[in-house]
């Protein structure tokens, strides 16, 4: 899973798509994620890295990052 | 090592060119106390989804109507709407602020009885009385609002077989400009039938006609229809006053106002549309005390006032089940109360805040009930923080119509706790059980058998 070599982000949660033009916000847990999938950081090692960070279950947030990895897709912001 | 708080990752994307003059600021407050009681407790103790009525704010609420209306006009008196709440405490705290009892139903007069409210401060109003009702009431000197001829013929009938003589009134409907016109209740005006029905009461030797009712709408936004229906009511009272010498005692001009909840549909929210209860309270007095009754002749003005009076001290708590995403890439999120607690979501876009902390991201969703019905919706589209299974939030203002109109449907009706004005919490009723509801059911002894067993 990777980001559209293309997009342009910001650590402020900016992001751009020149392909569509279309805008987006992304909160700060939202943005860490899509650094790691800039460094093609593979799912597992995400949900690793994030679990041991954050106050969450593995199991919600597995369920998060499919649920923010597929709006990823929705908006052509993956490959 | 103390691991950071957690915020489901969230993408919007941005619209440019959709500004609207009227939108909402999305920022939100955490409601975590009602009253002082914190909302975590008041749920881990009586369970979720759960019902909470601050008596403080009903107190404070009917104190200030009964200020509006008595610093304006000599002679007031509210009387409870118990259709719109009629949980016994919550009638008590009514009845304990002077307000007599206003029902709509043998159940609910029977009710009024039992909360110990005197048969001679009970108005009896509504289509549906039977004889044996209507037998009771006039025993009681209680208050009959007479509603069509069938109901009046059967009033003069047994007030002459019982030796009765009962006191009443006419409910009269009429056009105040507004829309729906509420014709189906009581006796027209413009037509000349409510004329008439007074005149066929005052020729009854055993009827005591004593007031003049309407009850012109609900969820009025207009204090001019007010006025209307004040100067028609005056003018029939000083039209018996002139043809038959005789004084009306009251002039009850029924409930109908507003609460500050959103109408569906509305361009606004309720707090920026709905007139204050002291632009009704001008509207109406202003018409009596113009109209030229002498002072020692001034009507009693009657109120019936419920959804104004309630909505604000009733609260929603309930739990978020699930969040998902539907087709169209929109959040929804399922939380443990419904239509079949939350009736009035058919009507209002409740006001609906978080329960607890949350970051700055706000996120725009469909908020369901947990009824396996597509109906079941609370909110089609509203903006809240990240919301995730498990937290908390509370629904404002519901405290009229949802304890008298929640359904047994699907599931059971939660409990109902008072927060005294204390700040001690009471149940006041207790939440459902399949035994209470399976109580009222009789099995056939042939259908006892289950071969599946």
């Amino acid at each position: 899973m990777k980001l559209k070599k293309n997009i342009a982000t910001s650590e402020e949660g900016f992001i751009f798509n020149p392909s569509t033009g279309d805008s987006f916000s992304v909160n700060p847990i939202g943005t860490e994620i899509l650094a790691f999938l800039k460094k093609d950081k593979p799912l597992d090692e995400i949900i690793e890295i994030m679990c041991e960070k954050y106050d969450v279950d593995r199991s919600i947030f597995e369920k998060d990052l499919d649920d923010f990895t597929s709006q990823l897709k929705e908006y052509t912001i993956l490959d | 090592m103390k691991k950071e708080r957690y915020e489901r990752p969230v993408i919007l994307k941005m619209n440019t060119g959709l500004m609207n003059k009227f939108g909402k600021k999305t920022d939100f407050e955490a409601v975590t106390h009602i009253e002082s009681v914190p909302v975590k407790s008041l749920l881990s103790d009586y369970g979720s989804p759960l019902f909470v009525i601050s008596e403080k704010q009903i107190r404070r609420d009917v104190q200030n109507a009964i200020r509006i209306f008595k610093t304006r006009y000599p002679k007031v008196q509210f009387a409870w709407s118990y259709k719109t709440n009629y949980i016994s405490a919550v009638c008590q705290i009514f009845h304990q602020e002077g307000s007599w009892a206003e029902v709509v139903s043998g159940f609910e007069y029977d009710k009024a009885i039992e909360n110990g409210v005197p048969g001679n401060k009970i108005i009896f109003n509504g289509p549906d009385k039977s004889d044996d009702q209507l037998v009771l009431a006039a025993r009681n000197n209680s208050l009959i609002h007479i509603d069509h001829y069938d109901e009046l013929y059967s009033l003069i009938r047994l007030s002459e077989e019982h030796s009765l003589k009962p006191r009443v009134a006419i409910r009269i409907n009429m056009d105040t400009g507004i829309y729906p016109k509420w014709d189906r209740f009581g006796f027209n005006f413009e037509n000349g039938q409510a004329w008439n029905a007074i005149t066929r009461i005052i020729n009854s030797a055993n009827l005591n006609l004593v007031g003049l009712h309407c009850h012109i709408g609900t969820f009025m936004l207009s204090p001019s229809a007010y006025a209307i229906a004040a100067r028609n009511l005056c003018e029939l009272a000083w039209s018996i006053k002139e043809k038959y010498n005789r004084n009306i005692q009251y002039i009850d001009l029924g409930g109908g106002f507003p609460s500050v909840n959103t109408l569906k549909g509305a361009y606004l929210p309720g707090s920026d549309t709905v007139p204050s209860i002291d632009q009704f309270a001008d509207a109406i007095t202003d018409v009596i005390l113009g109209y030229g009754f002498k002072q020692d002749e001034l009507p009693l003005l009657i109120l019936e006032t419920g959804r104004a009076l309630i909505d604000d001290a009733g609260y929603l708590l309930g739990t978020v089940l699930a969040t998902k995403r539907l087709s169209d890439g929109r959040r929804a999120t399922i939380l443990d109360f419904g239509l079949n607690s939350l009736f009035t979501s058919l009507w209002y876009e409740h006001k609906v805040s978080p329960a607890q902390a949350y970051g700055d991201y706000t996120e725009e969703m469909v908020l369901y009930g947990p009824l396996c019905m597509n109906i079941d919706i609370v909110r089609e589209s509203i903006i809240l923080p990240l919301l995730e299974k498990g937290n908390q939030v509370v629904v404002h203002k519901v405290g009229a119509y949802n304890m008298t109109q929640w359904m047994q449907f699907i599931t059971l009706r939660p409990n109902v706790v008072l927060i005294d004005s204390e700040n001690k919490t009471h149940v006041i009723r207790k939440a459902e059980t399949r035994e209470y509801i399976e109580s009222m059911e009789q099995v056939p002894e042939h259908l006892k058998e289950n071969p599946l067993k």
